[in-house]
């Protein structure tokens, strides 16, 4: 009864309140959106200058989708002048390769395919010399299988399945932090713990209350991903959902939690850097084996961490709930310590 | 009849600083009783114990034969506190409402509890409008409406004539002494204001967490010897020291 009266309460303030309803149900949306494409962006096809190069080398370059223009005299400010990537040069019968370097990972996929062009084209030259007769040259391309994947994933896809449940963690931890933090600020949860209401039920009707909204925005956010923006997922949708349900759970405790120790709206924003942004990084962005041992100690208490293992899991992976049941009970306990800790925090404004 | 409210040798202290020191007080059924000091006495400390939401230290309090704190017991409790704790994206009606719903009330004893409480205090005519349209005075009242929601037997309001014009003010405490003599509510009122110390039947200063003087204002100010309530607090806070 309490608890009812409570969330009809919630539920008429978050209506009454539009900026924060968008905030909740369109930016997560807007921010993926813009993800997306900036992530799928077509990659821009280098541009290389040669003097002096072998046409056959040349040839070799140009079918590996690389942009040439020839030079015959060529100064130190070519590269800069004619704004290439790349400048290879003959002199005295060595290649000499110039990389602008303004983008390294430019860089560094067109030196791969310098090289790779020269040491072909002097392996051709070699087999020339040493035979006369014409010998069938073995078949150099590999096969290559894949196990996740194809050969057409790209990072984005690795990626999204994480930011579909950041998204949600964040947005879900924000509105429900500031949400308590105002009825804090504004004496009305002394005022609600003056009336025979426990502070279990508080606590309960909290979660209920903005735990609609989260569901609501976790459906949106996972059903927008997929079918609009038409992210890998591999696995079932079912199975995203109930990850990111439990996660937003997590948040929901976890923001009503942080806001026990935030004494303004200001406070609460400073939780962000502390709280939020280090999970990105454990979430399975960087690999967590590369990762120092006391890092990797780290990422084991980030909710985050597991969310990020669960979804790739299963939208990359394909796995099945019964894959990742290890990671979906580490989220459960996360949310059962953070709603412990609420209601014992509550004893701060009433000792019963 | 065991009084109302019964505070036995009550310590408090945050921390290292005590804030309340062997305080007692004996409010019998349908008393009006002030408690007077300035700012940062104890006197919402002594009023936050008494509804059960601070613990003393040392010594007990009964509030209607019942250890405090205790959670059913705030059931009979109206707590109105110093800051206007309202809903304010919400209409008043909305608020009165939603507090009547965390009370033990049936929907026929509510609907009747929110008419009664929007009545005495005049805000009938608003309810259907947004709290944050309300005036500040509107707003101190519907506070009042509110902690008296669920007819409660005890009424403990902090500060409740604070930053009110005068004329509010006068219809607050025509409101109270209408409760008190014709409902026998028993009803405790918080406030620094030494005109208002007269209105109450029974005064206790409360000073450095300590209670310097009690008794109804005429024998306080025969004590004292002087006409004027102001005198009497500073003669009181001498005689301590």
């Amino acid at each position: 009864m309490r608890i009812l009266a409570l969330i009809k309460r919630i539920c008429q303030q978050m209506f009454r309140d539009k900026r924060t309803l968008a905030l909740l149900f369109v930016a997560p949306l807007l921010i993926l959106t813009l993800m997306y494409f900036l992530f799928n962006g077509n990659t821009v096809n280098p541009k290389l200058g040669v003097s002096k190069v072998d046409s056959q080398i040349v040839k070799v370059l140009k079918d590996s989708k690389i942009k040439v223009k020839q030079y015959d005299n060529v100064t130190k400010n070519t590269v800069v002048k004619d704004n290439l990537d790349g400048l290879l040069q003959m002199d005295n019968g060595k290649y000499k390769l110039t990389l602008k370097n303004a983008d390294p990972t430019t860089a560094k996929a067109l030196q791969l395919r310098v090289n790779q062009a020269v040491a072909s084209f002097a392996q051709a030259n070699l087999l020339k010399q040493l035979v006369t007769a014409p010998v069938s040259l073995p078949n150099k391309s590999i096969e290559t299988k894949y196990v996740y994947g194809n050969k057409d994933t790209v990072f984005f896809d690795v990626l999204s399945p994480i930011l579909v449940g950041f998204f949600v963690f964040f947005f879900v931890f924000i509105i429900s932090g500031i949400g308590l933090l105002r009825e804090r600020t504004t004496g009305t949860l002394e005022r609600l713990l003056s009336t025979p209401i426990r502070r279990v039920e508080i606590v309960t009707s909290y979660l209920v209350g903005y735990g609609i909204f989260a569901v609501i925005q976790t459906l949106i956010v996972v059903f927008y991903a997929i079918k609009v923006l038409d992210i890998v997922l591999v696995g079932s949708i079912w199975s995203v959902v109930v990850i990111n349900l439990l996660l937003a759970l997590v948040a929901l405790s976890l923001g009503i939690l942080l806001s026990t120790f935030a004494a303004s709206e200001f406070q609460m924003i400073q939780f962000i850097p502390i709280a939020v942004i280090p999970q990105i990084f454990f979430a399975g962005i960087f690999p967590l084996e590369g990762m120092a041992d006391w890092l990797q100690a780290v990422a084991k208490i980030m909710p985050m961490y597991y969310a990020g293992d669960a979804l790739k899991g299963v939208m990359y992976k394909g796995m099945s709930l019964g894959d990742i049941s290890g990671d979906l009970l580490a989220l459960f306990i996360f949310a059962v310590l953070f709603v412990v800790l609420n209601i014992l925090a509550l004893k701060k404004y009433r000792k019963l | 009849m065991n009084p109302t409210i019964q505070v036995e040798q009550v310590s408090k202290s945050f921390g290292k600083k005590p804030v309340l020191n062997d305080i007692n007080l004996t409010i019998p059924k349908g008393q009006l009783f002030g408690l007077i000091g300035p700012s940062g006495a104890g006197k919402t400390t002594l009023v936050k114990m008494i509804v059960g939401m601070e613990k003393s230290d040392k010594g007990s309090i009964n509030v209607l034969d019942t250890k405090m704190p205790n959670l059913a017991l705030l059931q009979e409790i109206g707590y109105m506190a110093q800051s206007d704790a309202l809903y304010v994206e919400l209409t008043g009606e909305e608020n009165l409402k939603f507090f009547a719903s965390l009370y033990k009330l049936s929907k026929a004893e509510q609907k009747k509890r929110i008419e009664y409480a929007a009545g005495l205090v005049n805000l009938t005519d608003d309810l259907k409008k947004r709290v944050s349209a309300y005036s500040g005075g509107m707003k101190r009242r519907l506070s009042l409406a509110i902690a008296l929601i669920q007819d409660p037997k005890i009424l403990i309001l902090d500060e409740p004539t604070v930053g009110i014009d005068p004329e509010l003010k006068l219809s607050i405490w025509a409101e109270l002494l209408h409760l008190k003599n014709n409902e026998d509510k028993t009803i405790i009122v918080t406030t620094h204001v030494m005109d208002e110390a007269e209105k109450c039947d029974v005064v206790a200063m409360v000073r450095d967490g300590k209670i310097i003087a009690s008794g109804s204002p005429k024998e306080l100010k025969n004590l004292f010897n002087t006409d004027d309530f102001d005198e009497v607090f500073l003669r009181a806070g001498v005689q301590q020291t």
